[in-house]
């Protein structure tokens, strides 16, 4: 699709830069006349070549700092009219929009993905002069005023295959300077696995016996070392489990950062921002970040673009890691304690708790609970193919605590037994459903229905700005030949892919909603399911 | 000692004060008298205090009450070096404090009394001020409605509020503990008062209330309940069996009994889901907000 114009009309910057120092929202006609111009531009640069547009592009890449979301032009990609949108949108160029002008685009649904590119990219142009001519101009109104739309995930939209190619085309494109694509230092494009059931097709599927690593090509100097066995522990779910992904991440990332040498006319706040892209987007491939995960990169992030100019590297450095230790500490390990402690209030002599799957804060609490002396007993339920279950309940014995074992398909059975049900959470989205192991929701459900207390545990590093109400818009989608299994010799769905109309979906998480759940412990306090946003407003405010 | 005299004195003066109302003039006029060399003394002295007056008064009000007040008057930034001049301050804070909460009622009545439509039968629960001060309020607005009160055994609590409303000339009746599901199809809505505001957003009330609550909701009728805003208190129960002893009993009992399985509790805990809004002097709440002010208050 042809990039419209960079350069604008004298008149119409001045109107807008005149507009935007004064800070006042552009007026109704000078809107209208923007558009227009904006037309008439299009058809002049038309036939201008891609290349002078791909330059500026290019240019903008390294002069904005990466902002994410608010990219106005796109609509949900159901809409077969508009599928070109996003993959006309530049992947790796984040387009900073000034938000006041979302209202203007807002009430013209009507206008080409290329007049609103062309409008943003004037409306740069403008702000760009503005900023250097002007001292300071009164900001636009904040975010939460205006209706942002933000743009979908891109692992949320594999089957649209300009979305793909989009991702195709920001792994290359996200190598060290020095590096070229001839030299083949590049991070792998994953290939999906097998036929997708098609209500998630929408999902990535991998295989675990194609790990990424095999399509890495030696040596590959773009990516760490200690980040490619990450990947390769993360790919092959020997570090699983929300709390120990995120500290096998920050662990690594102290590895780079110790290793980390800012080259010469860099400066380290940026560059060692731009140097974790491509270890993300990594690690992405290998397995999608968990919320509690992409909490963690933000920090960083912020962290290590706050490092002041004139800090020195070793200082800086050192600064980093201790961030990472003090994050690591405070989020996950003191917040246990903290859950630990007000957990216990709830566990009276006499319990019987039932706990799901292997949760480390859930474990940590029984612990816990069983130091104190409080005399309860456990029902593990466990479900296949993961059997998370017999960890738990193998560090349970081991503590000297007396658990029954059951499978899911008899929770209705154990149920009457059960005075507590204790969860573990993946995340918490910001319209207080719970995202958790699949089976999670399934548990609640039974136990609303018995009249059993549902308790849920979850530090608040886990909670995520997102908003789920089903499982099926953003899920993973495990190896799907964990689900063959061999009994008595016979392996029946070993063949599974010659049957053309069969489908083999092994889901990794799914969400409860607020009305199953009684109680959330967090290290804030106890808080009912309905005051996730309220923390998180108060976490906003803090920061 | 003087405190616990204090506060019965308090008590006394004014029978319509609330008893947390009354905790918090005997905290106050204890800080006032408090003799104490360092602040972290003066909290450690008052938080005695607080204890001691729930030893007297064993009601989930006085002791959120109590911890409210210690909250709101350090609240305040107490960077004086003169000892004195803290205690000012925060002396200054506690009346500002007293004053708020003394308007609370009427805030309340204020909000409530609207949603008493003309003609409305009423169902309330034993013998509660603020429900007493919003039908005032109603009938002060000329509106026409009638009462149904359950005596709430075993202090037949229901009586006294069936007096007190023929007194405003509201035509009252007063019906058993057990007639409430044969009553609740006549009335029109459920107005409570509430011991303790919990977490959760459920209230502690006089035992009864949770009962009155699962008929009302059987019967799709709305359930009100009104409580000032001091009456928010931190705790949060799963279920009955989760509220401590220490407030299900009343102070005497919890004191001489040994077995207080035989003794049986005076308040119950209603789940939120059973109740359809809160009426405080912070405004209507949902009882999914509840949690939201909370935050607000404590943090």
């Amino acid at each position: 699709m042809a990039d419209s114009g960079v350069t604008d009309e004298p008149g119409t910057k001045d109107d807008v830069h005149r507009a935007k120092t004064e800070g006042k929202e552009l007026s109704k006609e000078e809107k209208q006349r923007l558009r227009k111009e904006k037309k008439q531009q299009k058809k002049n640069k038309e036939k201008k070549d891609e290349k002078a547009s791909h330059e500026s592009e290019k240019k903008k890449n390294k002069e904005e700092k990466p902002v994410s979301a608010a990219a106005p032009a796109s609509q949900p990609p159901t809409q077969p009219s508009t599928q070109k949108a996003p993959s006309a949108v530049p992947a790796p160029a984040p387009v900073p929009v000034p938000v006041s002008e979302t209202p203007a685009l807002a009430d013209k649904p009507a206008k080409t993905k290329a007049d609103l590119k062309a409008e943003r990219r004037a409306r740069q142009e403008a702000e760009r002069a503005s900023k250097q001519a002007a001292t300071s101009k009164p900001k636009a109104p904040p975010n939460e005023l205006q209706p942002v739309v933000k743009r979908l995930p891109e692992h949320v939209q594999v089957d649209n295959p300009g979305v793909l190619k989009k991702l195709a085309k920001k792994l290359e494109r996200q190598q060290t300077p020095g590096c070229n694509a001839a030299t083949n230092a590049k991070i792998p494009l994953r290939l999906d696995y097998g036929y997708k059931v098609s209500l998630f097709s929408h999902l990535h599927q991998y295989s675990r016996k194609a790990p990424l690593t095999q399509q890495l090509s030696i040596p590959s100097t773009v990516i760490h070392p200690a980040i490619v066995r990450l990947g390769l522990q993360y790919s092959q779910g020997i570090v699983a489990g929300s709390n120990a992904r995120s500290v096998a991440l920050l662990h690594a990332f102290k590895q780079v950062i110790r290793d980390y040498t800012t080259p010469p006319n860099e400066e380290l706040s940026r560059d060692l921002v731009n140097k974790l892209k491509p270890y993300i987007s990594f690690l992405s491939q290998c397995r999608p970040l968990s919320a509690s995960m992409g909490n963690a990169i933000k920090y960083i992030k912020k962290e290590i673009s706050n490092i002041p100019s004139q800090c020195k590297e070793e200082e800086a450095k050192r600064k980093l890691l201790s961030c990472i230790d003090c994050y690591i500490d405070e989020k996950i390990i003191l917040a246990a304690k903290a859950i630990a402690k007000s957990s216990i209030e709830k566990i009276s002599n006499g319990d019987v708790i039932l706990v799901y799957g292997c949760s480390s804060l859930v474990n940590h609490i029984l612990c816990e609970a069983f130091e104190k002396n409080i005399k309860f007993r456990v029902i593990v339920v466990d479900s296949r193919p993961r059997l998370e279950g017999r960890e738990a309940l193998r560090r349970l014995v081991q503590r000297g605590i007396s658990c029954t074992y059951v499978l899911i398909s008899a929770v209705s059975y154990i149920l009457p037994e059960v005075s507590k049900v204790f969860l573990g959470a993946h995340a918490l989205l910001a319209n207080g459903y719970v995202m958790s192991r699949v089976g999670t929701s399934q548990i609640a459900l039974v136990a609303k229905a018995f009249n059993v207390p549902v308790l849920v545990c979850c530090e608040t590093y886990k909670f995520c700005e997102r908003v789920q109400t089903d499982s099926f818009v953003s899920n993973e989608l495990d190896d799907p030949d964990d689900l063959i299994v061999t009994r008595k010799g016979k392996t029946q769905l070993e063949h599974w892919q010659d049957v053309p109309s069969l489908g083999l979906l092994n889901l990794v998480y799914d969400v409860t909603p607020p009305d199953f759940v009684d109680l959330v412990i967090t290290d804030l306090g106890m808080i009912p399911c309905t005051s996730v946003p309220v923390v998180l407003r108060v976490k906003n405010v803090d920061q | 000692l003087e405190t616990v005299v204090y506060f019965r004195a308090q008590m006394r003066k004014d029978p319509d004060m609330a008893s947390a109302v009354a905790a918090i003039r005997t905290l106050l006029e204890f800080l006032k008298r408090d003799k104490g060399e360092t602040i972290l003394g003066l909290r450690e002295s008052l938080t005695g205090a607080t204890d001691c007056l729930t030893g007297v008064d064993s009601s989930v009000a006085v002791s959120s009450g109590g911890e409210l007040f210690l909250r709101f008057i350090s609240l305040t930034s107490l960077e004086h070096q003169d000892l004195s001049r803290c205690k000012k301050v925060m002396e200054e804070r506690g009346e500002l404090f007293l004053e708020k909460i003394s308007m609370s009622r009427a805030k309340v009545a204020k909000l409530c009394h609207t949603f008493i439509k003309d003609g409305a039968k009423i169902l309330t629960h034993s013998y509660s001020r603020v429900v007493l001060r919003v039908l005032e309020k109603a009938a002060a607005e000329k509106k026409r409605f009638s009462v149904y009160v359950t005596e709430s055994q075993p202090d037949s609590a229901g009586r006294q509020m069936a007096d007190a409303l023929r007194k405003l000339n509201v035509p009252v009746t007063v019906v058993l503990d057990a007639a409430v599901g044969y009553v609740l199809e006549k009335v029109d809505l459920v107005i409570v008062g509430a011991e303790g505001v919990v977490e959760s957003g459920g209230i502690i009330n006089k035992i009864g209330t949770y009962q009155m609550a699962v008929c009302s909701k059987a019967h799709n009728k709305p359930f009100y309940v009104v409580a000032e805003s001091f009456k928010f208190v931190r705790l949060y129960p799963l279920n009955q069996q989760d509220v401590p002893d220490k407030f299900k009993y009343k102070a005497d009992t919890l004191k001489t009994v040994k077995n207080l399985s035989e003794e049986h509790p005076m308040i119950d805990y209603t789940p939120p889901s059973l109740i359809t809004l809160l009426f405080t002097d912070l405004g209507v709440l949902t009882p999914s907000a509840v949690s939201d002010e909370l935050i607000k208050l404590y943090l």
